[in-house]
């Protein structure tokens, strides 16, 4: 039976590796057709914020595989809303859809999935 | 049981000790290991090129006697090497690098072996995730 897997992604995008390393394992497991989600937790949230300008410190943008995570049929995308709202995020738009969980609802979300990777 | 082994972390960093510890008791305790995949700053304990001063703990070196002892699986991220400059002979053939490492066993691939490992192991184990 295949088994599904949760990436955890708890790093801003642009202070290191972390953030394009935890998307490239969800991509992966979409190309290969596998049960995979991404849950953005802690300062990973600030993946999610719309109109980055990563080229001001010489990285390159994020948004692009971000957006691709649907085409890779990722779309169990998942948000800590209370990390959101530790960093006055609540409420905000974000660049991407996610369906934000705290508390409990983030319990039963470890429990769904087989698998938790974090990065 | 079958147990992947994914390591994040470099050399001198506490998980990756903890990892090769873990993986010895595995085989110790009758288990079994279907791949070892080293990701992220994980790759480096792959580098047969690090030099560790002579009373200090050589991490990569054992990694590698524990990898040929046992015959393991044990594969490098292809993509996060690149980036921090761990090349096979192939890598550094394509990219006209120099520095060639790591040598066999290891193997360089890319992220599809780690899902097609937690796939078909019992457990996942992951060291070094932060």
């Amino acid at each position: 039976m295949t088994k599904s897997m949760l990436i955890v992604s708890r790093h801003a995008p642009w202070g290191g590796l972390s953030a394009r390393e935890a998307l490239d394992i969800a991509l992966a497991g979409g190309a290969f057709e596998l049960p995979v989600g991404l849950l953005f937790l802690d300062d990973g949230v600030f993946q999610l914020l719309p109109g980055q300008r990563p080229a001001a410190v010489e990285q390159k943008d994020l948004a692009a595989n971000l957006q691709a995570l649907p085409l890779f049929g990722v779309e169990d995308l998942y948000v800590c809303r209370q990390s959101l709202r530790l960093r006055g995020l609540d409420g905000q738009p974000l660049a991407l859809s996610a369906t934000p969980l705290e508390g409990p609802e983030l319990a039963d979300l470890f429990d769904r999935y087989d698998l938790v990777i974090t990065l | 049981m079958k147990f992947a082994i994914a390591l994040f972390s470099p050399p001198h960093a506490p998980s990756s000790r903890r990892a090769l510890r873990f993986a010895e008791a595995v085989l110790a305790g009758g288990h079994e290991i279907n791949r070892l995949f080293f990701y992220r700053d994980g790759v480096y304990n792959a580098a047969d090129s690090i030099v560790t001063p002579q009373d200090e703990s050589d991490l990569p070196a054992q990694w590698r006697a524990f990898v040929e002892r046992h015959a393991l699986d044990a594969v490098v991220c292809v993509a996060a090497a690149l980036r921090r400059g761990v090349l096979d002979s192939r890598e550094a053939q394509r990219y006209g690098r120099v520095a060639v490492v790591p040598t066999p066993p290891w193997e360089l691939s890319g992220l599809g072996q780690l899902h097609e490992a937690a796939q078909s192991a019992d457990r996942l184990v992951c060291f070094g995730g932060d």
